[in-house]
């Protein structure tokens, strides 16, 4: 398969770890992975923040470098920036677009994965052949699960994981309390939000906390780190790219740097 | 008969959006939200301001983080149970949506039902209105004193306090409005309103409180609650006049319909002389088979039971039995305005469960005050705004409500009928950016869309944001920002930038190299299974093979 791979403004700049797993990953199954080097935004953050006028460039440039129709899918590792791309970028197109977005947004919309998405619905597979021997705790992060309904996908990639030890994050589905500009905003309902998800991380004893989403791993690694849990956060890609040959050692953890 | 000759004019949905209206001397016109000033839609202070000092107080978070918790596993244990729940809540916002279509002509198939009844059916155009009527006609039996079933329309419109400033003693009968008024509280939740107090704090308001009550009260439930009858026994037996909310008002039948735990609605919606019952003209459904979805609907995501306790339906007067005269207030208040939104009107469709309180991170913390509105939690902060606006003054604390959320989705998944609180908290922040001229955040917004929308400038952006590894001590780690981002290290750590962005990994060798490395290494892993399908491949089989997982692909590895 050909598969664009869009690696979201967030694990571009400050995340690349996650999106160069992701096409590590996606290269060892056997994909043949294309970075469009025009992308830049899926304009979420504007959207959510209430501006639909401004992101109308980031929705046609998205549809220009990903509507390639030799791109049989494309894949992004967060399932918020997934979830725009599905949901919001129509209603900005629908608003203030023209009728050649509407098409170009509509056309790329229909081939757009969440990773795990890609994985378990398109390409069938859950045993990516990956190892890491580690306590691990999965986040559902908000967008992947009420917006994309990935369901429990990314468990079953993780439970295929050889010499995992998965252990269950009590309150798993509730929100952490990032939200995009609302972790500024309402920075002290955000930081209640985060507490009670990092205590509960803290609770399994996991080495790595991992989710589908850098930006709320952001943030519930910005927590972790602040009061020196010990324990990190790693994307999920991180965690499926890594195999024997290659491994991914541990990062240290926040405590003992 | 209708007696008010001021009787609004819903939109007939036509789809031309927010502009849709009535007409005013001829002219298109906006119609009009609940006037400002006026009711219990607003609060004195944004959200951010006020939820900062309600995350203070340990105990409300204890409170809220109990009751909302028990409430949330017995509402999945009820709703879990029914095979057609899905469908039921399909049927429930169909059946809104429908009402919503063709509003204006069910409630005058209301009207015309209560009439014919013997009932007499009032319109108010908003609070102030609704508030003139009823005191008028509790004026006009003679009493200074009403009893109250518990009412989320009377308390968005002030009605005790407009009826105490006229001379008359409204008294709340349900418990826990009885512990909010008696304490001069307010209410923080739409089923359970007292959910901020706790049974010692409840005994003091008792015993402060209610004429008469032991001084020796004690905080044991059962205790609390015969205080309490023995006060409102007394008052269902000597006053003449009732005030009530509607749950649903059926057009078909001009059946009115309220629905209780405690028995004390029933008393009044029974015992006195007069009834006045002011309802939202949302509440209105078509038909009254249309009961047999609510009433599944709303007790299993309310209060999480399969049934309530008392459910209440009268249609008019009947001789010798009940009421002698009835009186429906028929309430806008803003609702017209929502309708008229192609996009929000999709809220008027809330039938008050309260589902979404009790699931919303954001409520659970802060509790109900924070939002300043008889409405809150995340059904709040999309109705509140579009029943009394959010830019009716610099500055209003409306304007912060749509943005008290952080989208996470639980309020969709619990709404009964299927409200998409998400989707509308972000066209209501749309609403409020373009109503809001040109603001720093609005120039920012515009200066990264620029920036992003051009590959170059964003490939040169995050290059000049590299310098930020300096600010970060040698751990990598940002622990202080300036504002408007110091909200965020004021409890999380920021990750430096890293040395390389990912396009210039991708462009480089290194990056060439790893992932020539993953391919071979791939081709390695799946020859070693003596060419089986590949899992990558076809895309039609799941991977989930029994014998797979310690299979194959590492032998193939390990051979190296």
């Amino acid at each position: 398969m050909r598969i664009g791979l869009f690696a979201t403004c967030l694990g571009d700049t400050l995340f690349p770890d996650a999106v160069k797993a992701t096409a590590v990953l996606l290269t060892r199954l056997g994909h043949d992975v294309v970075f469009p080097p025009g992308q830049t935004c899926c304009g979420q953050m504007h959207v959510n923040t209430g501006y639909q006028r401004e992101p109308v460039p980031l929705v046609r440039n998205f549809a220009d470098q990903f509507g390639d129709p030799s791109l049989d899918a494309v894949v992004m590792p967060s399932g918020s920036c997934a979830g725009s791309v599905r949901h919001q970028h129509e209603i900005v197109a629908d608003r203030y677009g023209d009728e050649a977005l509407r098409a170009g947004v509509a056309a790329v919309k229909a081939k757009t994965y969440e990773l795990s998405e890609l994985l378990v619905d398109v390409l069938g597979v859950t045993d990516v052949g990956a190892w890491f021997p580690h306590r691990v705790t999965y986040h559902p992060t908000c967008h992947s699960l009420r917006m994309l309904r990935v369901g429990d996908k990314p468990l079953r990639l993780l439970r295929a994981v050889d010499g995992i030890d998965l252990v269950e994050l009590p309150q798993a589905d509730a929100c952490c309390g990032f939200g995009g500009t609302f972790a500024l905003k309402n920075a002290g309902t955000s930081a209640a939000m985060l507490q009670d998800k990092t205590d509960h991380v803290r609770s399994t004893g996991a080495d790595v906390c991992t989710a589908g989403d850098s930006s709320c791993l952001m943030h519930i690694g910005g927590g972790l780190s602040r009061i020196k849990a010990g324990t990190r956060t790693l994307h999920l890609a991180q965690i499926l790219a890594a195999t024997r040959t290659a491994p991914l050692p541990l990062p240290q953890p926040e405590a003992a740097r | 008969m209708s007696s008010s000759p001021t009787r609004p004019d819903p939109t007939h949905p036509d789809g031309s959006g927010r502009s849709g209206g009535g007409t005013f001397l001829g002219l298109p016109a906006v119609p009009p939200r609940s006037p400002y000033g006026t009711g219990n839609l607003r609060g004195d202070r944004a959200f951010p301001r006020a939820a900062r000092e309600e995350l203070g107080n340990e105990q409300l978070r204890r409170n809220l983080t109990r009751a909302t918790h028990t409430i949330r596993g017995k509402r999945l244990a009820v709703t879990g149970e029914l095979p057609d729940w899905e469908r039921l809540r399909e049927a429930g916002s169909a059946i809104k949506t429908d009402t919503m279509n063709r509003l204006p002509e069910l409630l005058e198939e209301l009207e015309r039902k209560v009439t014919e009844r013997g009932g007499t059916v009032h319109w108010a155009r908003d609070g102030v209105e609704a508030n003139e009527i009823v005191t008028r006609l509790v004026e006009a039996t003679g009493s200074d004193e009403v009893i109250k079933v518990k009412s989320m329309a009377t308390q968005e419109i002030g009605l005790n306090e407009h009826l105490e400033s006229r001379g008359i003693a409204a008294h709340e009968t349900d418990l826990a409005e009885l512990i909010v008024q008696l304490a001069g509280d307010k209410p923080s939740h739409i089923l359970v309103p007292a959910i901020h107090r706790n049974r010692e704090e409840i005994r003091d308001i008792f015993r402060d409180r209610i004429p008469g009550v032991d001084p020796g009260l004690d905080a044991v439930p059962a205790h609390l609650a015969a205080a309490a009858r023995a006060y409102l026994r007394e008052k269902f037996m000597t006053v003449p006049v009732a005030v009530s909310g509607a749950n649903f008002g059926i057009a078909e039948t001009g059946t009115l319909s309220v629905v209780e735990s405690e028995g004390n609605g029933r008393m009044c919606l029974t015992l006195p002389r007069t009834l006045i019952t002011v309802m939202g003209i949302e509440k209105v459904l078509p038909r009254y088979r249309d009961l047999e979805v609510f009433l599944q609907l709303l007790p299993r995501s309310s209060t999480g039971e399969r049934m309530n306790p008392y459910t209440s339906l009268w249609t008019g007067v009947t001789p010798g039995d009940g009421p002698e005269e009835f009186h429906l207030v028929l309430l806008d208040n803003g609702r017209t305005a929502a309708l008229a939104d192609r996009i929000g009107r999709e809220a008027l469709n809330c039938i008050r469960c309260s589902a979404c309180l009790n699931v919303c991170p954001v409520y659970e913390r802060t509790g109900g005050h924070a939002y300043g509105s008889t409405y809150p939690g995340p059904i709040g902060a999309v109705l509140t705004p579009q029943l009394a606006g959010m830019d009716a003054a610099k500055n209003d604390p409306n304007s912060s409500l749509p943005y008290a959320s952080s989208l996470c989705g639980a309020c969709f998944d619990a709404c009964p009928v299927k409200i998409d609180i998400p989707s509308l908290l972000v066209e209501l922040r749309h609403q409020h950016t373009e109503q809001a001229g040109t603001t720093a955040e609005k120039l920012a917004m515009k200066a990264a869309a620029a920036v992003m929308s051009r590959p170059q400038l964003f490939t040169a952006a995050q290059k000049a944001a590299a310098p930020a590894r300096l600010v970060a001590g040698r751990d990598k780690v940002i622990s202080r920002l300036p504002p408007p981002f110091d909200g965020w290290t004021d409890s999380r750590d920021l990750p430096a930038p890293p040395r390389q962005t990912f396009r210039s990994w991708m462009a480089s060798e290194e990056g060439a190299a790893a992932l020539r490395a993953a391919a071979e290494e791939g081709r390695r892993s799946r020859d070693g299974r003596g060419g089986r399908p590949d899992d990558g491949h076809d895309g039609k089989h799941d991977d989930d093979r029994p014998d797979g997982r310690h299979g194959d692909p590492h032998h193939g590895e390990e051979e190296r």
